[in-house]
């Protein structure tokens, strides 16, 4: 494509199937403790 | 649902559903800004006629064709499948804990959400049998979760430390019989650290948060001790030491707070930086609005601007060397959580719960100490299922706000402790928290927009 570049290769359509095992961190564990934050933590499974 | 924004020169589609981040030009920027779907195979003669003074047809059509191809490729204006998920972890397991091991502190630090320490309820050190109960608990609540995370928790955690060697020796000891994995962390102002509890930290903590503000002037203006003298000086050379014996496959966090005082903290980012520290967190005051410290909503264009700056800096440093992590712009686009969990979000009151030192659960270390929000005990073994049901059922759907988010799968609904402070309700968003959360966000896909260069 000459005008779109797309940053990334994964849908998250498709980890909803397979999805919500729990084995992740709770997000408050991390570092914040005062501002919620899901998106930047791990996936147990990757 | 997108959301289009053109941030430090980039031009920057994400496609909500299903997650793609496009960095797209100023014509397909354009054309987006004027395209309702769904989408026709040919360029409408609207957006070739509104266009057409300033570009060809060729390559309107072009454009549009990319832009068509995403469309079918379920990248672009994706349909939301996610609601029939929502429900799926409701009433999960019990698999976090916040184990307020001291409601005491060594600092008096003015901006405390826990009021100095002891939560307005007196100062109290948790006994070891409250500490073991809880393990206890963590277990058996846990039900099928392998991994379980203990965060030792304050007040400053420090000051019950034979507490904290004998809870984490005695979970240790279970972890085989009820096949779990312990993963411990602590959050310590540092005052109290020396060899001895370094040595352990590094050892047992999977992950260790180091409580400072920055510059040694920002950081002391709050951070004091009873006799209002500063605490930089006193910890900082103990979280130097920590951090350079601790082994690289662990985590650790410098992490401050700002407030209106420094509302350019990209400068306290930074300084933390140069004293060693690349794994970095500063965060905005949780306060009451009457405080003087409070950030208020005069503030929020300078905060912008200095997320900005430090997306900026963080870019920069990257390409010449020197990078460090930023909690808040920490994002992996292919590899980030499932969309089961984005939907749930933090999982106060549901999979995470705080303990006190009288053994009192509370659903997250935000509520400890206002009664209503009390779940239950360890000691008596009182436990409110039915409160344990409602914050179960905290999604970005059942939050009216989120529903229409384009951040909705980021931020997953924001701090239920922020709203239910803020706004009375757990499912009301609070305003000031999405709009610094969207910020940040922005800033943390431009910089991996940036980095893809």
């Amino acid at each position: 494509m000459e005008h779109v570049k797309t940053l990334n290769t994964k849908n998250l359509k498709e980890s909803a199937h397979k999805g919500g095992c729990g084995e992740c961190q709770a997000s408050c564990q991390s570092a914040c403790k005062t501002s919620c934050t899901v998106a930047n933590q791990k996936c147990e499974r990757k | 649902m997108i959301h289009q924004y053109y941030l430090n020169g980039y031009y920057i589609v994400l496609d909500v559903n299903s997650g793609a981040v496009h960095v797209v030009d100023k014509l397909c920027y354009e054309l987006l800004e004027n395209i309702t779907p769904p989408m026709g195979e040919t360029c409408p003669q609207e957006l070739l006629d509104a266009f057409g003074a300033e570009y060809s047809k060729e390559e309107i059509e072009k454009a549009y064709g990319e832009l068509y191809s995403l469309y079918k490729q379920e990248t672009l204006f994706s349909t939301d499948d996610y609601e029939q998920y929502a429900g799926r972890m409701q009433n999960s397991p019990i698999k976090a804990m916040c184990l307020h091991v001291a409601h005491d502190c060594n600092l008096r630090c003015s901006y405390c959400f826990a009021s100095t320490g002891d939560f307005g309820a007196g100062r109290k050190i948790m006994p070891i049998e409250i500490g073991k109960k809880a393990i206890d608990f963590l277990i058996e609540k846990s039900e099928g979760r392998h991994n379980l995370e203990l965060d030792f928790f304050g007040g400053e955690p420090l000051m019950n430390f034979p507490l904290v060697k004998e809870v984490v020796e005695y979970a240790r000891a279970k972890e085989k019989e009820y096949d779990k994995n312990f993963r411990f962390t602590i959050t310590t102002n540092g005052m109290l650290l020396n060899d001895e509890i370094i040595d352990f930290i590094n050892k047992e903590m999977s992950n260790v948060v180091l409580s400072i503000d920055g510059r040694p002037e920002v950081n002391d203006r709050l951070r004091v001790r009873a006799d209002k003298t500063g605490s930089y000086s006193a910890v900082m050379p103990k979280f130097q030491k920590l951090v350079a014996q601790r082994s690289k496959d662990k985590d650790y966090y410098a992490r401050g707070t700002f407030t209106k005082y420094n509302l350019d903290f990209a400068n306290d980012v930074i300084h933390l930086y140069e004293q060693g520290f690349d794994q970095l967190s500063v965060e905005p005051v949780v306060s009451d609005p009457s405080c003087p410290w409070a950030i208020t909503e005069e503030d929020y264009p300078a905060i912008f601007a200095e997320y900005e700056r430090l997306s900026k800096e963080m870019i920069r440093r990257e390409k010449e060397g020197g990078a460090f992590n930023f909690f808040h712009f920490m994002i992996d686009l292919n590899q980030g959580p499932c969309a089961i969990k984005r939907l749930r979000g933090c999982g106060c009151g549901n999979e995470y719960v705080a303990i006190t030192p009288d053994g009192d659960i509370y659903p997250c270390h935000q509520f400890v100490g206002q009664e209503e929000w009390k779940m239950g005990s360890i000691v008596d073994g009182s436990f409110d299922y039915a409160m344990k049901d409602k914050f179960s059922k905290a999604n970005v759907y059942t939050k009216p706000a989120c529903r229409e988010c384009w951040a909705k799968f980021y931020c997953s609904g924001g701090c239920n402790a922020n709203n239910a402070q803020y706004e009375g309700d757990i499912l009301k968003s609070n305003t000031f928290s999405c709009e610094l959360e969207k910020k940040r966000l922005e800033c943390a896909i431009m910089i991996q927009a940036a980095l893809a260069e």
